[in-house]
């Protein structure tokens, strides 16, 4: 074919037919290997940019649990561990399911994926329930800063730790603490939302049938954003929770 | 072995029956379009519309600026024009101008793929940026915002009533924007490189590119993060950066500025990218020491994010990380000066001719390079500490964004206008733009520096009356700069209807781009292209017969 | 741009480019390497509460519980998010995004932990 018959067909069809060419193949990709790489890299840098967002309140925390250590000690020992503990259970046990989801897809299993779907679902809506319950509890314990913030509590020691006595000034730092919890808690449990939302957009595709035919760049780099998401609670857990629970 | 290359007779070129501008018809087919060439032409209205905003207000301070006391503007009013000013110069134009629009259109051309990988979040991108300017627009036409462009604590946080949030939401979404046109730029050359297309045979553009979409995807999340926090310091009072809670207001400056300062590289990478195109064409010589100026755009990008508290050196760091940050930010002007010298060596025995973008080019080399000399005395914590926060600062950014980035940004746009749209500019009135524009531009900014370096502090709308002389030099330069500006709009625009046919090669320049047709088809290609040629190769390009280029039509 | 007349005739075969696929992405993970993982994780997480609430010398604890942090991110990463499988490509963009993280940190510290060392 010379140009100035490929440059015809070109006019007429808007591009040139070729071979096998699956209808989730987009057509500015040459093959469906490219196309999944192409897609699984671009989710890989959408990651990157979430690292280096949580990477802001991570430093943020940094300074601030070394300018106000005892605040943050206080803060970390009104926090129940074990919502803490049940929610990080939670997550990885989700990560398992929707690693599996993955494989599912991988190997064309449509009710496999279904329900690995479902159970990732789940156990995402499970942690954000806890999620729930515990800022119901720092609300009416007046933890909520600029809110009904008050550093009553932290005067006095508490049951568990007697020793959580502070004056004035440093209890008043709890609401430092306080501020960084909700913002990390919050920006995660946002992450949550969206990522079980969308997720169920994912499930209602998958019933179907749209991600059991090779298609599987759309759940594979899902399962890549619920994995970094649940990255960052990992490191939520013992920089928030465990905090000298020695004491 | 000969530099020197007949052009063609353009005056049998004619414009191609099918191309990707009268593929389809409507505003659907340009709102809802996944054409990366569209998504850029939409870029290019949008920024240029933002560019005349940002030069109105430009335009107010300089007249403010014309004498001594605050008579024109009060000073809250006049506050409120220059942070106008540098928020939708910074993020509305510089930030977006080369990678959105050239960028957008040529990145996939000149690496010959049919798009960018993810067409849809191209669109997407877009998108962000009018959501942005309409939500910025809301919030100066409700008032505005007077903290200047970078937010600082605990001014913006506590003692202003202005729309911050407004504002800073509008930041948010621009650089989300932002961060998908690097994801874009990233993916598509990495992934999508046609067979033959090594990477070092890429354009330079490609590579500055490629080195500023690293600065995109990894630095503009801290800005979001950092406008998030002041968003919920300013609603319901977290106390972060509030002292009196025992927050830190510097935390919020040391998280602006570790993206601020790898943006002002994501400013200048694309504008170095036009450059080293433009000065390789117009001295029909290929870019000496390629591969040095490939590495210098990546080592700019990762050294940029080293040196970001050197904007800081006054604000309460402590000595030691100063002097740190100091060290470093003497490092990061290295690679760029190696450009310069790099640029210049490919001038010496080439074949040179004065084309306007050639005109805007020799302006960059030249305003870019006294920029960024005065950024090594910046740089210098004793002299920092006299030059900082008066007009010495002003003019050094406004020598390497102006003069710099922007005479690259109008470089490129009149290279590649035959090739976008199929038309030649007028290059008579064009050069005498250029020329005025240079000419505008060193009255405007350099009477700054003596200004600066006298005491005239920035962000003052009243100042003492010694000052006044050269204020006045600097509004009369603005005038110039503003009509220097305002003709490409006209001639631009006239020469989509009047102008020349330009054929697809006008400027008898190698790259991928120059060998389709012009305007292009909507795929590009009509048939993946093989490279078998160098970057730059002009006996390559002798070889080539016109005959060769698909011309629908 | 040379025209190579074999692409029409038989299907899409492009010569060999530098943007071929690597097909890393095609090496599919067996369910018992997640259940070994995942339960190695879910045992990292009982060992960092119980490691909470032992009295560790000095800066231990933080060190401790930090480090199983790590151990967990390294094992999702690798395993879970297929890291180990995946091209070099991937493995630099993770790099990358880490190193920009602790520079993030690292310098920003320079900053304030010599803010107490006094004026010189």
């Amino acid at each position: 074919m010379d140009s100035q018959t490929v440059a015809a067909q070109t006019a007429n069809t808007g591009h040139i037919e070729h071979g096998e060419h699956p209808p989730f193949l987009r057509h500015h990709f040459e093959n469906v290997p490219q196309q999944r790489e192409a897609a699984t890299f671009g989710m890989w840098l959408f990651l990157l940019t979430e690292i280096m967002f949580f990477g802001g309140l991570f430093c943020a925390y940094l300074i601030f649990r070394n300018w106000y250590y005892p605040a943050f000690v206080a803060g970390s020992h009104s926090l129940h561990l074990w919502a803490g503990t049940l929610n990080t259970t939670l997550l990885i046990i989700s990560s398992f399911t929707m690693a599996m989801a993955v494989h599912a897809s991988e190997t064309r299993v449509r009710k496999a994926l279904i329900g690995w779907m479902i159970a990732t679902i789940i156990l995402g809506l499970g942690f954000l329930c806890v999620k729930a319950y515990e800022w119901h509890d720092e609300w009416v314990e007046h933890h909520v800063p600029g809110l009904n913030f008050s550093p009553q509590g932290f005067l006095h020691g508490t049951k568990d730790y007697p020793d959580d006595k502070l004056q004035l000034d440093m209890a008043e730092k709890t609401q430092v603490y306080f501020s960084l919890y909700f913002a990390m808690t919050g920006m995660h449990a946002l992450h949550m939302v969206i990522g079980v939302s969308l997720l169920a957009i994912l499930l209602f595709g998958a019933y179907n049938g749209k991600y059991v035919n090779g298609h599987v760049a759309p759940i594979e780099n899902f399962g890549l954003y619920w994995h970094f998401v649940d990255i960052v609670w990992i490191f939520l857990f013992p920089l928030l929770y465990l905090i000298s629970r020695h004491q | 072995m000969s530099t020197i290359v007949t052009l063609p007779d353009q005056s049998t070129a004619t414009l191609p029956k099918v191309s990707y501008l009268n593929k389809e018809y409507g505003l659907k087919s340009w709102l809802l379009t996944g054409d990366h060439k569209r998504i850029a032409m939409l870029y290019l209205i949008s920024i240029t519309f933002f560019f005349f905003i940002g030069g109105a207000m430009a335009g107010l301070i300089r007249l403010e600026l014309l004498t001594p006391p605050s008579d024109l503007l009060a000073a809250d009013t006049y506050n409120k024009v220059f942070t106008a000013h540098g928020i939708v110069m910074v993020f509305l134009f510089l930030v977006p101008s080369v990678p959105a629009t050239i960028g957008n259109f040529l990145i996939p051309i000149m690496v010959g793929a049919k798009d960018l990988a993810f067409p849809k979040i191209n669109l997407l991108s877009w998108y962000l940026y009018v959501a942005a300017g309409i939500m910025l627009l809301a919030a100066l036409v409700s008032g505005g915002v007077d903290t200047g462009w970078t937010f600082t604590t605990p001014l913006s946080t506590h003692y202003l009533n202005t729309h911050v949030i407004t504002a800073g939401l509008a930041v948010f979404i621009a650089g989300f924007s932002s961060i998908f046109t690097g994801l874009n730029f990233i993916v598509t050359i990495h992934r999508m490189r046609a067979p033959g297309m090594t990477w070092f045979r890429l354009p330079l553009f490609v590579w500055s590119h490629y080195a500023a979409s690293i600065l995109m995807v990894l630095g503009t999340p801290v800005l979001a993060i950092t406008l998030v926090l002041v968003v919920l310091e300013r609603t319901i009072g977290i106390g972060v950066f509030d002292p009196t809670k025992g927050g830190d207001p510097l935390l919020f400056q040391h998280l602006f500025w570790f993206y601020s300062h790898p943006a002002v590289y994501i400013m200048i990478l694309p504008g170095m990218g036009v450059i080293s195109e433009v000065m390789s064409t117009f001295s029909r010589k290929r870019v000496f020491g390629y591969t040095a100026v490939a590495f210098s755009s990546v080592a700019i990008a990762v050294f940029g994010f080293f040196v970001w508290a050197h904007h800081m050196f006054v604000m309460g760091i402590s000595n030691y990380s100063a002097l740190v940050f100091s060290l470093l930010t003497m490092l990061v002007a290295v690679p760029s000066a190696i450009k310069i010298f790099n640029w210049s060596a490919t001038l010496y025995k080439g074949s040179i001719t004065f084309e306007t973008p050639m005109l805007y080019a020799f302006g960059f080399i030249g305003l870019f390079t006294i920029g960024g000399l005065t950024g090594v005395f910046l740089g210098t914590l004793g002299m920092d500490i006299h030059l900082t926060e008066t007009y010495f600062i002003v003019a050094h950014f406004h020598f390497v964004m102006v003069g710099g980035m922007l005479m690259a940004y109008l470089s490129g746009v009149h290279f590649w206008w035959p090739k976008m749209t199929g038309r030649m500019y007028p290059e008579g009135v064009s050069k005498l733009a250029a020329v005025i524009t240079f000419v505008g531009f060193v009255l405007t900014f350099f009477p700054q520096f003596v200004l600066g370096y006298l005491g005239m502090p920035r962000r003052y709308a009243a100042y003492p009356p010694e000052f006044q002389v050269l204020n006045v030099f600097s509004s009369a330069g603005a005038s110039v700069l503003g009509v220097g500006y305002l003709l490409p709009l006209l001639y631009l625009t006239w020469s989509l209807k009047y102008g020349k046919i330009a054929g697809p090669n006008p400027w008898q320049a190698t790259g991928l781009e120059w060998q389709i047709q012009s305007p292009p088809l909507t795929e590009n290609f009509a048939e993946t292209p093989i490279v078998t040629h160098e970057a730059y190769d002009y006996e390559w390009l002798e070889s080539q017969k016109p005959s060769e280029v698909p011309t629908v039509g | 741009m040379e025209q190579h007349q074999e692409q029409h005739e038989h299907g899409l075969h492009l010569p060999h480019g530098p943007s071929e696929p690597t097909h890393h992405e095609e090496h599919i993970v067996s369910p018992k390497i997640y259940l070994i993982i995942g339960s190695t994780l879910l045992f990292c997480t009982a060992l960092t509460v119980v490691a909470s609430l032992i009295d560790l010398p000095g800066n231990l604890n933080v060190i401790v519980a930090l480090a199983i942090a790590c151990l967990k991110m390294t094992l999702v990463v690798l395993f879970f998010m297929h890291v180990k499988y995946s091209s070099g490509l991937t493995k630099l963009t993770v790099g990358a995004g880490f190193l920009t993280f602790v520079v993030l940190l690292m310098m920003t510290m320079t900053d304030y932990v010599s803010r107490a060392w006094g004026r010189w």
